[in-house]
């Protein structure tokens, strides 16, 4: 079911990612402020997007789930949730260290989105614990699924909450999304943006065909040993 | 569905008054790390910002605690399954028990905030009073809605006491941010109500997203 | 604080880009592992169906 037009798919991640590392070490130019430091802009800020991406769209197929009954969706659901905390941790890491080259520090408080973002990533970190100490598959599902739809509408109060607190003392320092970026850095950005998504996709299928196969080997194991015992 | 949740809810406050577990537990807890931040900060008096954040702070780990006696009621004596089993749905237990909280909260801010006007404020509280009640209302209803959300998640777990405050700690940070931002203007020698509107609209978004949401979403827990 | 020299903004930048690159390919690593074991586990299904 998920290994339809992996292929291509996969081709087109290679392709982009490719062709965005290219872009950013040879086509954009250097910010006039940060230097060189400033490329990493290009790889923190897509991870974090589609980190933020994939916990609304857990959210959204938790939801299909408890609408429907059917634990595909769960599944599909606990697979972005999990892939978007890796990338969480790419987020906070490559943040960190964009804080360090810029300002000195290991981490910042001054910018809204990261502090937000840590928020966050620490509430779906407890998707682990909650998930996997219930024991009842079924129930397990759902809960699951009742978390991840209310981590999920969290998100957008959350960024909000701590871009009004910031906001009032802070300027903001780090950003640099959308708006004032110049031709090519902001092509650049959208290419690894795009890049990001596509990998995002990408492991998603990956992660679901590796455990549809293994769900499958089991429900046959247990055909056969049946058969066998007859 | 009102009458259900009445009842729900009167059974619980008679338990509580006869077993007195919750609001006491909280409220001395309350009482208790007030003193450690006296020790832990080394300060006789606070104001702004400090006060304001030491506030809150307290409340919402006091909050840990009756969320996680919430259903422990329930879980203890088996009345989960009884209660499943009569025809009562879901939401009417959210209600009775969301309000079980909030009064609970209440409760114990009538004693707490005395006290801490007592031990560690610095200005004047009686002052400041009427303005801080719509803030200390709205967030004690955004505790309690999000609270039992909380207690009722962690009821499937092997051990709810670890799972209630990793989750409930992070959804309440933005109930902390506006409560404590809107009060701290409030706590200082000369209060002002600085942009309290704006923080009393958050906490009202935060309520509003969150009620509609545990409404939506309550009848697929404790569903056995 | 002014701009990084070249040389020591290459050593963050380059961290930043081998940290994403390194959680990309542990994260293939792994799903390839759970392939293996089910690799493993089709050739013992396969001998059970043989006897």
């Amino acid at each position: 079911m998920y290994s339809k037009g992996f292929k291509p798919l996969s081709i087109a991640t290679v392709v982009a990612l490719a062709t965005a590392l290219a872009l950013v070490f040879f086509y954009a130019p250097n910010d006039a402020d940060q230097g060189f430091v400033q490329k990493i802009f290009y790889v923190h800020v897509p991870m974090a997007i589609v980190a933020l991406g994939g916990w609304v769209a857990g959210g959204i197929m938790a939801i299909q789930h408890l609408r429907t009954g059917d634990r595909s969706w769960d599944m599909r659901s606990y697979v972005a949730i999990h892939l978007s905390i890796i990338l969480g941790v790419g987020v906070l890491v490559t943040g960190s260290i964009w804080a360090r080259a810029s300002w000195g520090h290991w981490w910042v408080w001054d910018e809204p989105v990261l502090v937000s973002f840590l928020i966050v990533f620490l509430l779906y970190c407890v998707y682990y614990p909650l998930r996997f100490s219930i024991e009842d598959p079924e129930r397990q599902a759902r809960y699951s699924s009742v978390f991840a739809v209310t981590a999920g509408a969290f998100v957008p109060l959350n960024f909000i909450a701590v871009r009004l607190a910031q906001s009032f003392t802070h300027p903001r320092v780090l950003s640099q999304t959308g708006g004032n970026l110049p031709g090519e850095m902001r092509l650049t950005f959208l290419v690894s943006l795009v890049a990001m998504v596509l990998l995002f996709v990408t492991l998603w299928k990956l992660e679901l065909m590796s455990k549809n196969a293994s769900a499958q080997l089991k429900r046959l194991r247990t055909k056969l040993n049946a058969r066998v015992a007859a | 569905m009102i009458s259900a949740a009445r009842a729900i809810l009167a059974k619980d406050l008679r338990l509580e008054l006869r077993t007195k577990e919750s609001v006491p537990a909280m409220t001395l807890f309350t009482l208790t790390v007030y003193v450690l931040f006296h020790f832990g900060l080394d300060r006789d008096t606070l104001d702004g910002s400090l006060a304001s954040g030491v506030l809150w702070v307290t409340l919402l780990l006091a909050a840990i605690i009756g969320v996680a006696r919430l259903f422990a009621a329930e879980r203890e004596q088996g009345g989960i399954d009884g209660l499943l089993l009569a025809p009562v749905d879901r939401t009417s237990l959210f209600l009775a028990k969301g309000a079980a909280l909030f009064l609970f909260l209440c409760a114990v801010e009538l004693v707490a905030l005395p006290a801490f006007a007592l031990l560690l404020l610095g200005p004047d509280l009686l002052e400041p009073l009427p303005r801080l009640l719509p803030v200390l209302l709205l967030a004690n209803l955004g505790l309690a809605v999000v609270g039992s959300l909380v207690a009722a998640l962690a009821t499937a777990t092997r051990s709810p006491d670890l799972i209630v405050p990793l989750l409930l700690l992070p959804l309440l940070v933005p109930v902390l941010i506006a409560a404590a931002e809107a009060s701290e203007p409030l706590l200082r020698d000369d209060p002002t109500a600085d942009r309290l509107g704006r923080w009393l609209g958050v906490l009202t978004l935060y309520d509003v997203v969150f009620v509609l949401l545990s409404l939506a979403v309550f009848d697929y827990l404790l569903e056995d | 604080m002014p701009a990084l020299p070249l040389d020591e903004a290459g050593k963050y930048v380059a961290g930043a880009y081998v940290v994403f690159f390194t959680l990309v390919v542990v994260y293939v690593a792994i799903i390839g592992s759970k392939i293996a074991r089910i690799e493993r586990e089709i050739e013992e299904l396969n001998e059970m169906v043989d006897e």
